[in-house]
């Protein structure tokens, strides 16, 4: 754990071990709403990453899929139930994690520089060094000569990439992304899904990736987790077997297994949707 | 708009002519609303003053209680020259502005702080909040008359009220902004490991900024009123002192001249919180309304 309040050093996949393991075991949060009611957001979720491993959350809406993403993080603490992370139980602020929401979350007043460099300088890094470490990943993530820029010059696909880079630049063994791509367009979305994978593929941090798009999941992921409607638990664990590395997130759409597990998958999940939204329609 | 032209240049083979006469065209527009705004400007400016004098020349507005605009100058023009019963112009000047700038900071700074304090504390903000309420429901400038009665004439008290004006302003802005803070962003560096210190400094206090640096323009407003009513009620020296002055003695032009004094002071200080804010807020758009349609 002494490694954690440092970025870890890149090496090759195999050296990340069992650190970025996942265990999620019977997690219930119920929340305390303002009248005094309980509302149990998610009930009884089990569900495991291995280390290294890319696993999407499929689900209905408000079926909890953030509310899991938030115990992981250890921002919230599970009413019951527990987490693991790298076999240890999740208390307090998890070491060595990171957070992609859909909204950019990147700080409006600082430059693209400044909020690359922000994980390392919380982590207690020199300025020098953390400007240039920040500077390699805006190269790698394509933005070199933005780094003067304020977030508010840069189109959505650009910003999504400083989040990228702000993300990963601390080299995290588990990477919380909730909805990164939910408010892009369609080519920008799937330049960026390319644009992940060949990240992921070098650092292999372990993903929880919350997504409504099943072509996402499948395309991005080795394992599909579908949650039911409220309260969330989990109702089918798919893994995937399309061969690594993916390749064009574009292509591998049209390939018979993509499609086979796709609809599969989709099965499992339609009745959920389905119920989630009579609820809604009920309610209203 | 480029995306067209550029369109229209490939097809009528004259890029340059049309790109540059579209950029004139522009400008001779741009130049022609400005002067436009200008001419309206000094009109108004005219016909309000003018009407003013005229009115009281002919007699149909009395000028003993309303005052005229060339007597208010030549006030202005003795006051500069001959001072006041109390010193010099520049002296009272000096006092009052003095009082409202301290007045001003005290109130900035408790104001900041206790916002900042109460809009990270859920707890504190659910016991205090009412009562903060009640308080700023009471009229405050009549707490000058017990500031005075405790304090005495000096500076103190006027700085006292003015401090308590400004802090109102500055607290209910530095409040909401911290509530309206992205939460996205506080979790964000929570999860990469920020302590709650770093957290205030790296989020909540620059995204605040933008609130507390808005209500600054209204606060030294009120920091110039706190002042001069203070001093209205009583004092050994100052503007507010000079207009009572001439309250008692029927002479409305003075009265008048001081509120242009103060005014010319009032605009200069805005000017220093505008380039305040310019520096402060610098990474923010561009208001898009200011571009125009042509």
């Amino acid at each position: 754990m002494n490694t954690a309040r440092t970025p870890r050093p890149p090496g090759p996949p195999a050296k990340a071990a069992e650190e970025g393991r996942i265990e999620v075991t019977g997690l219930t949060k119920r929340y305390l709403t303002p009248k005094g009611e309980t509302f149990t957001a998610i009930r009884d979720v089990s569900l495991s990453v291995e280390a290294g491993q890319f696993c999407s959350i499929v689900g209905p809406t408000g079926c909890g899929k953030s509310t899991t993403l938030a115990q992981v993080s250890g921002l919230e603490q599970p009413s019951a139930g527990s987490v693991t992370v790298g076999g240890n139980p999740v208390d307090g602020i998890t070491k060595g994690v990171s957070y992609m929401f859909q909204a950019d979350a990147l700080f409006p007043w600082k430059s693209v520089l400044s909020n690359v460099m922000m994980g390392p300088i919380l982590l207690g890094m020199p300025k020098r060094q953390a400007t240039d470490l920040a500077r390699d990943w805006l190269r790698r993530v394509g933005l070199a000569g933005f780094e003067d820029r304020y977030p508010h010059q840069l189109s959505g696909g650009m910003r999504k990439r400083v989040a990228m880079a702000a993300a990963l630049i601390n080299n995290p063994r588990i990477l919380l992304m909730d909805e990164p791509f939910g408010a892009l367009d369609v080519q920008t979305k799937a330049i960026m899904q390319n644009e992940l994978l060949k990240l992921w593929e070098e650092l292999r941090p372990s993903v929880l990736f919350i997504t409504h798009d099943l072509d996402e999941a499948v395309a991005l992921s080795d394992r599909v987790v579908i949650m039911t409607s409220s309260p969330g638990s989990v109702k089918d664990v798919f893994d995937i077997d399309l061969p690594r590395p993916r390749g064009n997130v574009q292509e591998i759409r049209h390939e018979e297994r993509f499609l086979e597990l796709q609809g599969r998958i989709w099965e499992s999940l339609k009745d959920e949707v389905t119920r989630a939204y009579a609820m809604t329609a009920g309610a209203a | 708009m480029t995306a067209l032209t550029h369109s229209e240049t490939r097809k009528s083979e004259k890029p340059v002519e049309t790109e540059t006469a579209a950029k004139i065209a522009g400008r001779i527009k741009a130049r022609r609303r400005s002067m436009s705004i200008w001419i309206g400007r000094v009109v108004l400016a005219v016909a309000v003053v003018g009407g003013w004098q005229w009115f009281t020349t002919e007699g149909w507005v009395d000028k003993f209680f309303f005052g005229q605009p060339s007597e208010i100058w030549n006030s202005l023009v003795v006051l500069f020259t001959e001072g006041t019963a109390f010193g010099t112009i520049w002296e009272n000047l000096g006092v009052t502005a003095q009082e409202a700038f301290l007045g001003f900071l005290l109130g900035t700074a408790v104001g900041v702080v206790l916002g900042i304090l109460l809009g990270s504390n859920k707890y504190l903000s659910a016991v205090v909040g009412p009562y903060i309420r009640i308080v700023n429901s009471i009229p405050r400038i009549v707490l000058g008359s017990i500031f005075i009665v405790a304090f005495g004439l000096g500076v103190f008290p006027k700085i006292l009220l003015a401090a308590v004006l400004v802090f109102f302003v500055v607290f209910f802005n530095a409040f909401q902004g911290v509530r309206e803070v992205d939460q996205n962003l506080v979790a964000n560096v929570r999860v990469l490991g920020a302590s709650p210190y770093q957290v205030a400094m790296h989020v909540t206090i620059p995204s605040a900024m933008t609130w507390i640096i808005a209500s600054l323009h209204t606060a030294f407003g009120f920091a110039i009123i706190g002042a001069l009513v203070a001093e209205v009620l009583g004092a050994q020296k100052g503007i507010g002192l000079i207009i009572s002055q001439a309250q008692g003695t029927f002479d409305p032009n003075t009265v008048f001249a001081c509120m242009v004094i103060i005014a010319v002071v009032t605009l200069f200080a805005e000017s220093l919180i505008n380039l305040l804010e310019h520096r402060i807020l610098k990474w923010r758009p561009p208001n898009r309304s200011e571009a125009q349609a042509i």
